[in-house]
């Protein structure tokens, strides 16, 4: 092996074959895998939503065109499904990422016990969506909960957090903000630490303040950052599924009894395996998919437009 | 094969040192962070704020799940843990198979984490070292993939698996999570930092074919990378509620498919026993936590910073 003369002939054009190829055989399973249960189901998808196909029955079912489509827009449940998912995306994303940033520049400071600060705020994380929404409805409960408890020693009383559309979206993303905020938080900590200290040092000969320094300097200097959380934050908003079914407990997934917290995700599963119409449920995983492209458009063109403005 | 790793070794020492991207960004960090500001009184005040909402739930869970149901639902509400964990733990699992639920979130989440981080290790290796034709092209389509959420695939699937027979079986979620994008971007962004290409080159003058490559350079260098990797995707699969909920069935449950179970079903609901079960599914993860917790941060923040 030591004297291993470069052989001519078929040696040479295996070693040269094996160079070509393994990349991509490398990289074949996900492809593969995404293939297989990505690309193939979310197209297949597409085609359902354009036949009447029921739970249980295998291949496309009869031809419909865009009736689905059509019996979507004339429903009411439909519609505030889109209301509430809109509603509910923002209070659960908005106030989430500005906690997190200010929750990141604490962090950032140097302190005792940090590691402990970390990773008590990243805890939830470990908890799951059921898990953490069996938890809050306890303590949201009208009437024996913690939190009414609280709020009546401070003259506030009776939030019904269950039955009124408001208080029940608050409490929804409630879960949703205690659950991802140190996440998040972790991560633009992880982004801030990588800005240079001359920066600072810079700014601080200009005399701007510390609040002026974090919103001149951290800031812009994390941009790719935020954009990157606003884009996950916001793809997951549009799926809530889990914490409004426990929230609803018993009542399954109408997203309470006047549909005040039904989300796009729970009408989808509402319409294929409670209705079982596998059909119409594909129309309204293809307006998901619609409003997903809307958002990410509509982000790419504020990323663009920001990036001229500040000439980067 | 001692000729390889011989070869290797000096090639690593240089390696690691000598590039001089890396050792700018190291000095410039270590720079920030030596001008950190100390936190005053105030920033430790929001810090244990924080940290008490963090924790408090999870510490209230404790305390729930070890009283009464009446003691749960009359005002004021017990802030101090009872004495009825035992019995309450005793009517879960009378309620439900918690062991099973258990041993098959462990199956599910054991499976996927250990195929993840192996393909995505194969994946990010050869999209942070290796050049191939349409490479920047399919890493964007990687990248893409992330953002089409289940709701988009859940219901093609469905009627797959039930072809398949498989619904209510653990191969119906397993399958469809072997491999995913995150991790494939993960392990890219760390190789491409952390594996000197040299390394690389070296073994295959050594005449390395490329899955010894893959055994004798690629994998000892991305082994921590690996770990946290295992781990994050262990906790997000553990944690998966959406498909399973769809997939499976309270006779054959993940540990989350389980807990919808406890939390909806046609018994009478005893809220302490509610909350004593979501004890039960998440104490493995915060013991994993508490051992761990560190290394998940690091992880987590390590992926986070994108070049």
């Amino acid at each position: 092996m030591a004297t291993s003369a470069p052989p001519a002939g078929w040696r040479s054009r295996l070693y040269r074959l094996d160079t070509k190829a393994s990349p991509y055989a490398y990289i074949a399973p996900f492809f593969l895998v995404f293939a297989a249960f990505g690309l193939f189901p979310l197209i297949y998808t597409g085609w359902l939503s354009l036949h009447h196909v029921e739970l249980g029955q295998s291949g496309s079912g009869t031809w419909v065109g865009f009736d689905n489509y059509t019996s979507l827009w004339d429903n009411q449940f439909f519609w505030k499904a889109l209301r509430n998912t809109f509603t509910l995306g923002v209070i659960s994303t908005v106030p989430q990422l500005l906690m997190a940033l200010g929750l990141a520049h604490l962090l950032n400071y140097k302190l005792r016990a940090r590691g402990f600060f970390r990773v008590a705020v990243l805890a939830p994380y470990a908890t799951s969506i059921a898990a953490a929404a069996l938890v809050f409805v306890q303590l949201f409960n009208p009437d024996y909960g913690m939190i009414n408890q609280f709020l009546g020693h401070v003259g506030v009383h009776d939030i019904r957090w269950d039955s009124s559309k408001w208080p029940a979206q608050i409490a929804i993303s409630a879960i949703v903000t205690w659950r991802w905020t140190g996440y998040n938080a972790l991560i633009y900590l992880a982004a801030m630490q990588a800005v240079p200290a001359d920066l600072y040092e810079a700014a601080a000969l200009d005399g701007a303040s510390r609040w002026r320094q974090f919103l001149s300097v951290t800031i812009p200097s994390i941009r790719p950052t935020i954009f990157f959380t606003i884009i996950v934050s916001t793809i997951g908003a549009t799926q809530l599924f889990g914490e409004p079914l426990i929230y609803g407990g018993g009542v399954g997934p109408t997203g309470g009894t006047d549909h005040q917290y039904q989300t796009l995700s729970l009408y989808m599963y509402d319409k294929g395996w409670q209705v079982g119409q596998l059909g119409q449920a594909s129309a309204v995983a293809w307006v998901m998919l619609l409003i997903l492209l809307l958002i990410g458009a509509a982000q790419l063109l504020v990323m663009r437009a920001n990036r001229r403005k500040l000439g980067g | 094969m001692a000729q390889l790793t011989e070869s290797v070794k000096p090639a690593d020492a240089r390696g690691r040192t000598a590039p001089p991207r890396t050792a700018r960004r190291r000095k410039v960090r270590a720079g920030g962070a030596g001008k950190q500001h100390n936190g005053g009184p105030i920033a430790y005040a929001f810090l244990i704020l924080a940290a008490l909402v963090s924790l408090f739930p999870l510490y209230w869970t404790v305390v729930a799940a070890s009283h009464t149901d009446t003691d749960i639902v009359t005002p004021p509400t017990p802030l101090l843990p009872g004495s009825h964990l035992i019995d309450n733990l005793k009517i879960v699992w009378d309620q439900v198979d918690m062991t099973k639920a258990l041993v098959n979130s462990t199956i599910v989440a054991g499976t996927v984490a250990i195929s993840t981080v192996l393909f995505a290790t194969l994946a990010g290796f050869a999209f942070a070292k290796l050049e191939f034709r349409g490479r920047n092209a399919l890493l964007t389509i990687v990248v893409a993939t992330m953002t089409v959420p289940p709701q988009l695939t859940v219901i093609p699937l469905y009627q797959i698996i039930t072809d398949a027979g498989w619904v209510g079986h653990l191969q119906s979620v397993i399958l469809p999570s072997l491999v995913a994008a995150f991790g494939v971007f993960f392990m890219r962004q760390f190789l491409s930092e952390a594996l000197p290409i040299e390394l690389v080159e070296a073994a295959r003058v050594d005449g390395a074919h490329s899955l010894r490559i893959i055994w004798h350079v690629v994998f000892p260098i991305a082994r921590p990378a690996m770990a946290v990797l295992g781990m994050l995707v262990f906790v997000q699969s553990w944690n998966d509620f959406f498909w399973p909920f769809i997939a499976l069935s309270q006779q054959n449950p993940t540990v989350q498919v389980a807990l919808a179970g406890v939390g909806s079903g046609n018994h009478q609901i005893d809220h302490a026993v509610v909350v004593c079960a979501a004890l039960v599914a998440t104490l493995p993860l915060l013991l994993v936590f508490a051992v761990l917790g560190k290394q998940i941060v690091s992880g987590i923040t390590a992926g986070a910073v994108k070049s």
